[in-house]
């Protein structure tokens, strides 16, 4: 099949491209930068379009807390800007570039916000749609159109934006996004906790979360985990390490940093830099990329086959999930979100997302992160919803996108 | 403000409407005398009042889910009521439609502080979760006004915001699960005690939706453990400009307060006058910023707090040294509307965003309408977030008042999208600020929206009248205009 790409480089064309695609029924590929065809459950369109000509930033004003820019923009282009201001999108945005063994710093603001992402900061400062405040775009009838606004804070008709976070692609071309942007920390430190195994690393992880000193981070890498990170005190510990992150004005983090030990204990705190090198290990996944050899080597794995999961759970329920997966399948996990999170890499069966989804049960939700495609073709990539959110899901896919142009099936079928 | 017309078709079938919804719920829970149908006849919007036919007072999801069915196929509207406290007449009856009183849900269902969360029925006020879970020292974090009043229902559908929502967030931010029941009788969950629901984020457009895409019959909402201390600072400027400068220059230095209010000198005078906080009667702006978290950083911060407020000319600056003293400071703003009711008989609370910078504009251009209108408007202001609520000052009492203090809201309103704003920052658009919405969108952005509410709602029964200035038809929303050829082939680079 021949693939043409269409490069739009202004909103305008854009929705002439959409309305050309659906008077010639022809389903669109929705791309930022375009690099992430490992994404989701496959699809088949005989038509890319390229957003990675809509790029710039439109507005960004520190004191107002928000930026706009066009959706192609590349995030290696934003983030610098925003640290130039000491801000940042708090949310933490994922590169998971690593995992992929493809290069790091790739993908636009569009891509991000699509995919609905976010780091360890998730449990303190929220998701991607939790910073989403204003779109332009798109949609799948080829009206341009806005929702949301440019203020932070707005309960102007329905919240529009929050709809497009985690929509990869699926409801409307993005050509222009407002988000919200806040103070960077101007330091950081962890905590680290060596020798739990997962349920007391878990509960350590809770009181750390139930204390009042604002923990930023709470993770428990499990000893062989633990042994792959390039920050030394972690990978020296010897065993499985938990980590704790506290983040502020210098004084404040000394003064919780303190408080914590107390009530927690510690082996040892992390510096800034170590901090910042760890949590960017545990955000990116890059336990579960192929070594640092092949990286670059292909999609879907580099020389690592094993499948990668991310498993959404009640954080409680985190180390019972964790052990049951361990029983049913050759896995390696680790937990972020206070156990709320968990990132396992399992060996390639035909089964992973049954006994995965089976030790969940109604807990929570999994999502296949990276696998071939062929194995994305058959599994539900996407955690299977309930019927009547399915059927609502599928008609709310139909008031933006009646016709099925944009990104068809890439996460439900049908949607 | 024109509802949509009764339909008169449903009025005759009245009787019958009821005793189908008396086989649902039994007993006192279908008010259809008139004296007590008086109770509901509007909400916190008390210019428009509107007698429903009928209030059902249901105690189960199922029972939510049998009503509903029910009206769907007797084609009647419906209208979900929390605590009615809605400052935009979001729970403004219909003459033709079905109140629906979501008061009997009022258990807290589970409290589980190991994953920082509560499960509660949408009928408990907002304070009333907070209360369930202070003696562990935890509180929900958005903080309405309203919040001995108002309902976690009527939170989630209005998006409710308070003081802490720019460092804690909206309503939004913090719920992590709902039920709710569809017009046609479906119960649906949404998330859960987990983060990220999966899917499409169903529960985000959910929130903020105005009670015009479901019930909600259960809520997950997020608890946080209190913050150590709390200590403010009471700052007086000689300008509004350098209020709205000095809050700036806090957030530009990475401060982000766990409240940040201002008043104007009207609102100042009214507000000392009726509680005596103490506040400086010779400033024409005065802040409240409070920090909260670690002693040690409200300490640091609130020292840098008070040097950038010098640096931008203050003439007043008092910081709180006991929580006496900073709940004194609050005093006075939290009673800053019941104070004016007593410098008025009558005040029209309004509410729109800006972009801080704006301010000084705004508050120019507000008082040049103050002068046209000859009417008084005393103001305050979320100054974090950039949310106005201008309370203009009126008699309704005097022919023609209350009209023009309506016209001089709508100016304003305009001014805020005029200036890169939004026409609502909390209270939501409801019947008030309906026909104002086209200045903020246009019929493009209207209509996705409104096929939005298709998705959930195809036949319009629930809640119609409220934020869309205009009712389509989804069948005539859903067609596609475009057929093949007929396009102007487009300018695009391909490859
Ligand atoms: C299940 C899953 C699988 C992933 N697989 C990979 C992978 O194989 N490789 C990898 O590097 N990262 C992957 N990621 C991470 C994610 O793709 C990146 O984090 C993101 O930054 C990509 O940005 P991009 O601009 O390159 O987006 P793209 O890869 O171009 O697009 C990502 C998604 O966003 C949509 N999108 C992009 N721009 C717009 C827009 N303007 N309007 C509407 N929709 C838009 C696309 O349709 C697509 O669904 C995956 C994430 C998940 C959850
Ligand atoms: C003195 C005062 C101060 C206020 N201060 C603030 C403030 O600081 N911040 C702020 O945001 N608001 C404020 N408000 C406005 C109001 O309190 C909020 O909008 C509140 O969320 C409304 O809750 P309620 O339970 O009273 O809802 P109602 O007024 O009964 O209903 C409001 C809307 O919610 C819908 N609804 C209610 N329950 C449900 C349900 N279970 N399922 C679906 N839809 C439902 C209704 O249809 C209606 O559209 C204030 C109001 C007053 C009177």
């Amino acid at each position: 099949m021949t693939v043409t790409t269409v490069k739009p480089d202004s909103a305008v064309q854009a929705a002439d491209a959409v309305r050309w695609a659906l008077s010639e029924g022809t389903p669109l590929d929705v791309a930022g930068s375009g690099s992430k065809r490992g994404l989701g459950r496959p699809i088949q369109t005989a038509c890319t379009l390229d957003l990675s000509g809509l790029s710039g930033v439109v507005a960004y004003e520190a004191e107002e807390l928000v930026l706009t820019a066009r959706a192609g923009t590349p995030m290696a282009e934003i983030l610098p800007m925003l640290a130039e201001r000491r801000q940042q999108l708090a949310f933490e945005p994922q590169d998971l570039g690593a995992l992929f063994g493809q290069p790091e710093g790739q993908g636009t603001l569009g891509g991000v916000i699509s995919c609905g992402l976010a780091g360890p900061r998730r449990i303190s400062a929220g998701s991607a749609r939790d910073h989403t405040l204003g779109i332009e775009g798109v949609n799948g009838r080829g009206d341009l159109y806005k929702g949301g606004g440019k203020v932070v804070k707005n309960v102007t008709g329905y919240d529009v934006p929050k709809l497009m976070a985690g929509s990869f692609g699926t409801l409307t071309v993005l050509t222009e996004l407002t988000v919200k942007v806040l103070p960077a920390p101007e330091d950081v430190r962890t905590l680290l906790l060596a020798g739990r195994e997962d349920a007391g690393a878990v509960a350590v992880l809770t009181a750390a979360l139930q204390s009042p000193y604002d923990v930023s981070g709470a993770a428990h890498l499990p000893a062989a985990v633990a042994a792959r990170s390039h920050v030394r005190a972690v990978a020296a510990a010897g065993g499985a390490v938990t980590l704790v992150r506290v983040e502020g004005f210098g004084p404040s983090v000394t003064a919780r940093v303190a408080a914590l030990t107390e009530e927690l204990g510690a082996d040892a705190v992390l510096d800034r830099d170590e901090s910042r090198a760890v949590w960017k290990e545990v955000r990116d996944v890059a336990y579960f990329g192929p070594s640092p050899a092949s990286a670059g080597e292909g999609r879907g794995g580099g020389d690592d086959s094993r499948h990668v999961w991310k498993i959404s759970v009640q954080p409680s329920e985190g180390p019972r999930v964790a052990e049951s997966i361990r029983w049913a399948l050759d896995a390696e996990l680790y937990f972020d979100w206070g156990g709320g999170l968990i990132w396992a890499a399992v060996a390639p069966t035909a089964d992973s997302a049954t006994a995965i989804r089976g030790a969940l049960g109604t807990a929570g939700h999994a999502t296949l992160v990276r696998a071939p495609e062929d194995v994305r073709i058959t599994a539900e990539v996407f955690h299977p919803l309930p019927e009547p959110v399915m059927a609502l899901s599928r008609r709310v896919k139909e008031s933006f996108d009646p016709c099925g142009i944009l990104n068809p099936g890439r996460m439900y079928a049908g949607v | 403000m024109r509802m949509p017309a009764p339909d008169d078709g449903v009025i005759a079938r009245r009787r019958e409407i009821i005793a189908a919804l008396r086989a649902i719920v039994p007993g006192e829970g279908v008010i259809a005398d008139e004296s007590e149908l008086r109770a509901y006849e509007c909400d916190g919007l008390t210019a428009y009042r509107q007698l429903p036919m009928v209030v059902v007072l249901p105690s189960t999801t199922e029972q939510v889910s049998w009503v509903l069915r029910t009206c769907k196929e007797m084609g009647v509207k419906v209208v979900p009521r929390g605590a009615g406290t809605s400052l935009s007449g979001g729970a403004l009856p219909l003459a033709d439609g079905v109140l629906l009183g979501m008061g009997k849900f009022n258990r807290i269902l589970d409290i589980d502080f190991a994953n920082r969360c509560v499960v509660t029925q949408p009928g408990v006020t907002n304070l009333g979760i907070s209360n369930a879970v202070a003696h562990e020292a935890f509180y929900y974090a958005p903080d309405p006004s309203s919040q001995i009043a108002c309902t976690i229902g009527g939170n989630i559908a209005e998006n409710s915001g308070g003081v802490h929502c720019l460092k804690y967030g909206l309503t939004t931010n913090n719920v992590l699960g709902l039920e709710m029941v569809l017009m046609d009788g479906t119960i649906l969950r949404l998330g859960g005690k987990h983060l990220d629901a999966g899917g499409y984020d169903l529960m985000g457009i959910v929130t903020g939706s105005e009670g015009l895409l479901g019930v909600v019959t259960e809520v997950t909402v997020r608890i946080l453990k209190k913050p150590a201390t709390a200590r403010a600072v009471l700052i007086g400027f000689p300008t509004s400009e350098q209020g709205g400068d000095c809050v700036a220059a806090i957030i530009a230095a990475g401060i982000i307060p766990g409240g940040m209010e201002m008043m104007d000198r009207p609102a100042i005078h009214a507000a000392e006058d009726f509680v005596h906080a103490g506040y400086p009667l010779d400033v024409e702006a005065l802040l409240i910023v409070e920090l909260d978290g670690p002693a040690a950083e409200v300490d640091h911060l609130i020292d840098q707090v008070a040097e950038i407020a010098r640096s931008k000319g203050c003439c007043y600056s008092r910081v709180s040294t006991s929580e006496e003293e900073r709940l004194s400071f609050w005093a006075g703003r939290k009673a800053a509307f019941p104070a004016v009711g007593r410098i008025s008989p009558d005040y029209y609370c309004m509410d729109g965003t800006i972009p801080r910078k704006a301010l000084p504009l705004v508050l120019h251009r507000m008082q040049e309408m103050s002068d046209r209108y000859a009417l008084r408007v005393a103001n305050v202001f979320h100054a974090g977030d950039g949310n106005l609520h201008p309370l203009i000052l009126y008699d309704a009492n005097k022919p023609g008042e209350l009209e023009r203090a309506e016209a001089f809201g709508n100016d304003i309103l305009r001014l805020c999208v005029e200036v890169g704003g939004v026409l609502t920052g909390e209270h939501g658009v409801g019947v008030e600020k309906r026909d104002l919405m086209t200045d903020q969108f246009d019929e493009v952005d209207l209509d996705q929206q409104q096929r939005i509410k298709c998705a959930f709602d195809p036949d319009g029964l629930l809640n119609p009248g409220k934020v869309f200035p205009k009712l389509h038809r989804c069948a005539e929303l859903g067609r596609v205009h475009i057929h093949k050829g007929e396009l102007r082939f487009p300018d695009i680079p391909r490859f």
